[in-house]
């Protein structure tokens, strides 16, 4: 048992570990005592959600291009072209999607979070707040937590959307894909429970990007630099979470939600 | 009788009792003995670095003390949570050394902060409680601008207005003079006196500003090396003999050139 904590790195891994949690802890008791300041959420829902879909919208696009145009030119020399609508889509629903708008949203607001709220501490705004008898969680976590929380798994749909009609668009029109294959395949192959899956990783994504946001905001010391080094850690530090929980969602949802059942 | 057992006076706002505190294994409260009374301003003297701003902030609950006691109207706040530091922290206004006002709100919405987080709904109440406290603070018009907008003395009377919005019974002041020029610094020294004599707040001001102590204390106490080396009134600071005290007031560091 001493062993892993003789490391320094492991500790301050686990040290690091338990503040999110305990930040996500406290954030989720003001949500569920009633402490939400809805017009707050409703401000942030706008700045994350609405903010965040030329970005996510791009991103589906091209990535489900792209992603058409490779499996055609796999499947294709197999004579198996009617498939691809099929595996993108599963692709795209089960990982791309969710992974993609996870990382893009990482980039745009768990950065903007970090450097806003940790601006905010190094001007002493933090301490104004709770000067005035106004406790931080409450007021900057909470409402970006549940703003985040309901607009994930909304711009993970947005995503999935833009890149599956990027996807017909490459296929049916570049491609020459038979559109009736194509989309009949994708429809039959493609269930609902992919679509949840997308949904619970979004928001499981959504979880970490602001938890890890707002924790390296709250954290900032030594000023300007304090501010750029907390910013480039969220995103860094998300990213990563981002990409290696997705591991274990997969395996752990792939046996709530079984892929392939069809094939 | 030592500090620890002396005896909570009735007309003390705060007391503080062998407050003490760390920071990076240095050690800046050495056991901080202070009684504020009420409707006074105290000045709190001592050397940039000293401990000033850190024996204020431990005040309103924004640094917890290594050890020692801190009572407000009786009530020990040393040992409280967060959340319950909240009723503590709504007797009293802080104002920030660089004013610390919310840069994505303009004037006004800072301002009406305390208020609205108070749960007041009503615009108008609002609106008229605003432009009393800009008027107090003599800074009327202003309410549209951004905080970015507003020069370093403007920025401190808009977070004394902030301050002084919920109507707190004491009011800290962090270096309220540090980075003004002299005329703005009288307006701001000004500014305390009166809302001291038009409120009746009990103030606590950290400054090295002898002019602006010698302008607004009632009493004055030197913190030096982590401890209270002197407290008394003005009068008795200026009769005072003790060479530290003479020196600080007379600004001599016995440098040799």
């Amino acid at each position: 048992m001493k062993f892993p904590y003789s490391f320094p790195l492991t500790r301050a891994f686990c040290l690091y570990l338990g503040q999110v949690v305990l930040l996500a802890g406290e954030a989720f008791t003001s949500i569920f005592s009633g402490r939400v300041r809805w017009r707050l959420v409703v401000n942030q829902i706008v700045e994350i959600g609405f903010g965040s879909q030329a970005v996510v919208i791009i991103t589906g696009i091209f990535t489900g291009a792209v992603f058409t145009a490779q499996i055609f030119f796999q499947f294709n020399a197999l004579n198996m072209s009617s498939a691809v609508g099929p595996v993108v889509s599963i692709a795209l629903c089960r990982e791309l999607g969710p992974v993609l708008t996870g990382l893009m949203v990482a980039g745009r607001v768990g950065a903007a979070m970090s450097a806003e709220i940790g601006t905010m501490k190094v001007t002493e705004q933090i301490d104004a707040l709770r000067a005035l008898a106004v406790n931080p969680v409450d007021y900057l976590v909470v409402p970006r937590a549940v703003a985040m929380m309901v607009s994930m798994p909304l711009l993970v749909g947005e995503c999935i959307f833009f890149a599956l009609t990027a996807s017909y668009y490459v296929a049916t029109q570049i491609l020459n894909v038979n559109s009736v294959f194509f989309l009949q395949h994708m429809w039959f192959y493609t269930h609902s429970r992919d679509m949840v899956m997308a949904m619970i990783k979004g928001f499981v994504f959504a979880l970490i990007v602001v938890f890890v946001g707002c924790q390296q905001g709250l954290t900032t010391s030594n000023g300007a630099v304090g501010v750029g080094r907390s910013t480039t850690e969220a995103v860094v530090i998300s990213s990563l979470t981002i990409l290696m929980i997705n591991f274990f969602l997969t395996m752990g949802l792939n046996i709530i939600f079984p892929a392939g059942g069809r094939f | 009788m030592s500090a620890l057992q002396a005896k909570p006076s009735q007309g003390n706002l705060i007391e503080v009792r062998d407050l003490r505190q760390t920071l990076s294994g240095q050690e800046i409260l050495r056991g901080v003995n202070l009684d504020i009374p009420k409707g006074q301003t105290m000045v709190l003297l001592g050397r940039s670095g000293g401990g000033k701003s850190v024996f204020l902030r431990h005040l309103i609950g924004l640094m917890r003390p290594l050890s020692g006691s801190i009572r407000i109207e009786g009530e020990e706040i040393a040992g409280l949570e967060e959340r319950e530091l909240e009723p503590v922290r709504r007797k009293i206004g802080m104002l920030f050394q660089d004013g610390a006002l919310f840069d994505s709100m303009t004037v006004f919405e800072n301002i009406a902060f305390p208020l609205r987080e108070r749960g007041e709904r009503n615009e108008n109440l609002i609106r008229e409680k605003v432009a009393r406290s800009l008027e107090l603070v003599s800074l009327m018009g202003q309410e549209k601008k951004m905080p970015v907008n507003l020069s370093g003395g403007m920025r401190k009377r808009a977070a004394l207005a902030r301050a002084i919005i919920s109507e707190p019974a004491c009011i800290l002041y962090d270096e309220p003079t540090a980075g003004l020029d002299p005329i703005v610094s009288d307006t701001i020294n000004r500014l305390i006196r009166r809302l001291q004599s038009q409120l009746n707040v009990t103030s606590v001001v950290v400054t090295h500003d002898m002019i602006s102590t010698n302008h607004i204390a009632d009493r004055v106490s030197l913190l030096r090396e982590g401890k209270i080396h002197f407290d008394g009134s003005l009068k008795e600071l200026h009769a005072s003999t003790d060479p530290v005290i003479t020196d600080f007031i007379e600004g001599r560091s016995h440098e040799i050139d």
